[in-house]
């Protein structure tokens, strides 16, 4: 009989973050624990306080380089709340929103094409010093090439509206601190019509690998689960800006739909566990057992009644009619997701671009002050929640940041035991294909561990092997 | 400007450029009227001069000389863009950005920093040498519609003037000696002073930095529209040469 093990996976690679699983093998080399642990800390809740109200949707989006964004936006809808705005101008919501669908454009291309297409072209188990973006750009140029460009594109647009590419100050509260010049507007359609042949292409490109590998998306990682999202307001749409929170079960029965997100902290609440600096959200009425849930793609996929352009609609469609209507449990088909909301993005691109309000000139709305603000979004990797309290001095006294990985926490952490317990069970020797493929599944469901524990660095994923006692028999460690 | 009656008219070089001013006129502004630069910090139009900053000290008659405050002399040399003297003056600047609590990247005054900017000008383009003092200063947030961030304060006093001689108030004023020198507020906070957000003291071009804030109005400016997105500080007194 063998002796028992602790493998741990030490950094985590291709994601965003720095984050380690640990897996426990028995005596007889069977899986009996499997775990994420996200090891960074930054405190942003805390430090946040005491400043200054417009300063932070400018402050907060360090939390990220990746999706910026996000946060900025997540933090100035709370900042609009408090500042008594519930209305922005037509030119204010319209250039936030095209800042959006930008970052949500280049952030899926960043995950799909460089942190997972070396997996799925080269095959989970394929040797490490192949598995990364130079072979995808060696094997496959055009790709590679359409990969940079798309990026380039949805970075660009985030510079025209924010004024930076990375951690700009587009939005302050209550509305937006400029328009879009003609010029610059004319440049962007000018390629837009490129990006969408690019963005069907893409979404061809996952769809095909998601049905030519139905067994084993089917099998890998997969397992049902609530979902939750926002929806459009008025019909269920699919809307990454604004809504209002819809949950789902796994069978796609609804467990709450159209809540306003003011009212979060009745719906989900934060478990804390003692391994992790990550914290495990769940749906309050159900409890930690059976209310945990996933965001994302996927989720949106699953909670959107539909999509509201054409092209993404159809995609939206198809994927759909893969698990009959009901919600897709597959982790690894959110790569499929993630192509058709860019798809859905790059659309919305066009559209918001052929609107004469974004060269509009009344940006910012004033209102009735207030003292608490909550602002969510449907960030790149899922839903993110802002939540702040301010005093009368105008400064931050309370921030509450739920994001997109930490909704997903308890997720990932049953994806890594899933692929632990079908991959590296009953196995007396571990080789780093197999621990690639823990971090694949991980991979799927494009994790920010920085901003998951609101941190700085890179993504080193460490597994290591311990006995039954507890004491580490090996560890393999991957760096960047 | 000192007020003081000009005479009759002479001439001075700095770094080999031919200068005219009158009797009174200290170098910086004969500099200034000739499209020539020199760096300044706690120095201001409008406001009388201190000397206190030493940036824009230069090398006349051999002597290193604050600009602002020296009288120019008649057939003088001075030196001014020479790399001891710009050496000189990015140490200052960095040993400002040492002392306090300069975090850039969230300060909304980002782009119209005169700080910023000055390091920029001299080519600090890495991270002060010098170790981080990191002072622990909290953030007057009392008066509702005035903020003092003294994390981001460079002591150059341009508000103390302000507020004395242009406002007629005296919100503002030194307290401590030495490093510990410090800008502090004529009473328990600002709340409790007769500032106003209407004061000369308190308006962006007074304060160099990011330390007096007008409330509500941070990140309003697009970067690209900011003062020193489209030069470098001391653009504007060049072009007059050009």
């Amino acid at each position: 009989m063998a002796e028992p093990r602790l493998i741990e996976i030490s950094p985590v690679t291709r994601v965003e973050g720095h984050g380690k699983v640990t897996i426990h093998l028995d005596a007889d080399n069977n899986v009996d624990e499997a775990r994420l642990h996200i090891v960074e800390f930054r405190g942003f809740e805390r430090f946040i306080r005491g400043r200054l109200m417009w300063e932070v949707p400018v402050i907060v989006q360090r939390l990220c380089g990746i999706c910026p964004v996000s946060h900025h936006l997540a933090a100035a809808k709370a900042m609009d709340m408090i500042a008594g705005v519930d209305t922005l101008t037509p030119t204010a919501e319209k250039m936030r929103r095209l800042m959006h669908y930008g970052q949500v454009m280049q952030s899926h291309v960043l995950h799909f094409f460089h942190l997972a297409a070396p997996d799925l072209l080269f095959g989970f188990g394929a040797p490490a010093e192949k598995r990364n973006i130079f072979e995808v750009i060696k094997e496959n140029p055009e790709l590679g090439k359409r990969a940079i460009l798309m990026r380039k594109y949805g970075q660009e647009i985030i510079e025209a509206t924010a004024g930076k590419k990375i951690h700009g100050t587009g939005a302050i509260p209550g509305g937006i601190n400029r328009n879009l010049p003609i010029e610059r507007r004319d440049h962007f359609l000018s390629n837009i019509d490129e990006m969408i042949d690019w963005s069907r292409d893409a979404v061809k490109l996952a769809r095909d690998y998601t049905l030519e590998h139905e067994d084993l998306v089917a099998e890998f990682g997969s397992f049902p689960s609530n979902y939750m999202s926002l929806v459009r307001e008025s019909d269920g749409a699919l809307d990454l800006y604004h809504g209002n929170l819809r949950a789902l079960s796994s069978t796609g029965d609804m467990i709450f739909d159209q809540v306003p997100y003011t009212q979060y902290h009745e719906k989900i609440v934060e478990d804390v566990r003692s391994w992790s600096y990550m914290k495990f959200p769940f749906i309050t009425e159900l409890g930690p057992d059976a209310g945990w849930y996933r965001v994302g793609p996927l989720a949106r996929m699953n909670t959107a009644s539909f999509i509201d352009t054409p092209l993404a609609a159809e995609a939206h469609k198809e994927l759909k009619a893969v698990t009959g209507g009901s919600p897709n449990n597959s982790t690894l088909a959110n790569h499929w997701a993630r192509m058709i909301e860019v798809l859905h993005c790059v659309e919305k691109i066009r559209e918001l671009l052929n609107d004469p309000d974004l060269q509009g000139t009344d940006l910012v709305e004033t209102g009735d002050r207030r003292e608490e603000g909550i602002g969510v979004i449907e960030a790149p990797r899922g839903n993110l929640i802002h939540h702040y309290k301010v005093d009368e001095h105008d400064q931050v006294t309370y921030c509450n940041l739920i994001v997109s990985t930490t909704h997903n926490n308890e997720g990932m952490n049953r994806a890594v035991k899933d692929v632990a317990v079908k991959h590296l069970s009953g196995k007396e020797q571990i080789t780093e294909g197999m621990l690639n493929h823990v971090e694949v599944a991980i991979r799927a469901y494009d994790p920010c561990l920085s901003c998951a524990t609101h941190a700085l660095g890179q993504m080193p994923l460490q597994v290591e092997l311990f006995d039954a006692h507890g004491g580490m028999i090996d560890s393999r460690t991957q760096c960047v | 400007m000192s007020g003081t009656k000009r005479e009759t008219g002479f001439t001075f070089t700095i770094d080999g450029v031919e200068v005219k001013a009158t009797a009174g006129m200290t170098i910086m502004e004969a500099a200034d009227e000739a499209g020539v630069y020199i760096p300044r910090l706690c120095d201001h139009e409008g406001l009388r001069h201190q000397g206190s900053c030493r940036v824009c000290t230069v090398k006349a008659g051999g002597r290193s000389v604050a600009a602002c405050t020296q009288p120019a002399a008649p057939g003088q040399s001075v030196e001014n863009e020479t790399p001891h003297l710009t050496k000189m003056r990015r140490d200052l600047v960095e040993m400002l950005f040492h002392e306090g609590n300069h975090l850039c990247p969230i300060c909304e005054a980002s782009g119209n920093c005169e700080l910023q900017a000055m390091a920029y000008r001299l080519d600090m383009t890495e991270a002060t040498r010098f170790p981080y003092l990191e002072p622990c200063r909290s953030l007057d947030a009392s008066h509702p519609d005035i903020a003092l961030d003294t994390n981001r304060c460079i002591s150059c006093g341009r508000c103390i003037r302000a507020s004395q001689d242009v406002d007629g108030k005296g919100v503002f004023g030194y307290v401590g000696r030495g490093i510990h020198r410090r800008v502090a507020v004529n009473g328990e906070n600002l709340a409790d002073t007769d500032a106003e957000a209407t004061d000369h003291a308190i308006s962006r071009e007074v304060c160099p930095v990011g330390c007096i804030i007008r409330k509500r109005v941070g990140f309003a400016v697009p970067i690209g529209e900011r003062e020193f997105d489209h030069g470098l500080i001391g653009h504007e007194i060049e072009e007059k040469r050009k």
